[in-house]
């Protein structure tokens, strides 16, 4: 029987070289994602930034960084307490109206009862000693968890950088939230 | 040394609280510190566990104690 020795192909260290060169690019623009919660804070209702808040807050003293991006209703949430009517014109300040300001004033998606239902969570939370939301807010800023507001929501609802709570991130657009979004290991939607 | 010198009374808080006064007390310490956690968060006994899995702080010790309490000796690693 007859062994055909196999041939060996002829590769250039040129050739080699390339696709090395190859792989470290492809290598470079592949994602790191970071030990990082990224929260997009879309609901304003207290059953929403309620868990959004103890999220963030444990994340940070888990030792893991956290932001927390606030777009539409999730941005009245982080009204300062004493703003009553914000924006311009009347549709901005109807929506201002319907909307109070600030997590003490959010409501409940589910039984609100004209307030009865947030008042018996709270004093609930209360009795089970649970930091309210406006407190894991101030907790939040203090574990250094990263509190952005939307630009766009906040310009279509006429909030201003002022009628805002202190110790907020300056605002960004959608393609910073997807950037928080992609580096993050954990990205959740609230 | 393996001697507690921090104790955080988190008693009567709930989620996140224990884990945030635990965390803020971390802060300030030197690391391989002990520390005590007391709590009576039912919910700490899943929690503190995975918080140090979290955080790569060491869970020396979690017991429960005779009045159906909780207490926690936490090594600051990180």
């Amino acid at each position: 029987m007859a062994t055909t020795e196999a041939e060996i192909p002829t590769t250039s260290l040129a050739d080699l070289l390339q696709r090395v060169e190859a792989l470290e690019a492809e290598q470079r623009r592949q994602i790191k994602k970071k030990n990082k919660l990224a929260i997009i804070a879309w609901g304003g209702s207290l059953d929403q930034i309620w868990p959004t808040t103890i999220l963030a807050t444990t994340a940070a003293a888990s030792g893991m960084e956290a932001s927390v991006f606030f777009t539409f209703w999730g941005l009245f949430a982080i009204v300062k307490p004493g703003v009553r009517i914000t924006g311009e014109n009347w549709m901005q300040k109807m929506m201002s109206v319907m909307n109070p300001g600030s997590a003490q004033k959010a409501k409940l998606s589910r039984y609100h009862f004209a307030g009865v239902g947030p008042a018996m969570f709270k004093k609930l939370a209360d009795d089970h000693q649970v930091a309210k939301p406006e407190e894991l807010i101030s907790l939040a800023n203090d574990l250094g968890v990263r509190l952005i507001p939307c630009q766009m929501t906040m310009d279509l609802l006429g909030l201003k950088r002022e009628d805002l709570i202190d110790g907020l991130e300056e605002p960004i657009g959608a393609a910073t939230a997807i950037a928080e979004m992609r580096d993050a290991a954990i990205s959740l939607f609230i | 040394m393996d001697v507690i010198t921090h104790t955080v009374d988190a008693k009567g808080q709930s989620c996140p609280g224990p884990l945030v006064a635990l965390a803020r007390a971390l802060k300030d310490a030197q690391t391989g510190d002990l520390f005590e956690l007391l709590a009576t968060d039912p919910g700490s006994r899943s929690d503190v566990p995975s918080w140090a899995d979290l955080s790569g702080n060491e869970l020396l010790d979690a017991e429960t104690l005779d009045d159906g309490s909780f207490r926690y000796v936490i090594r600051k690693v990180a």
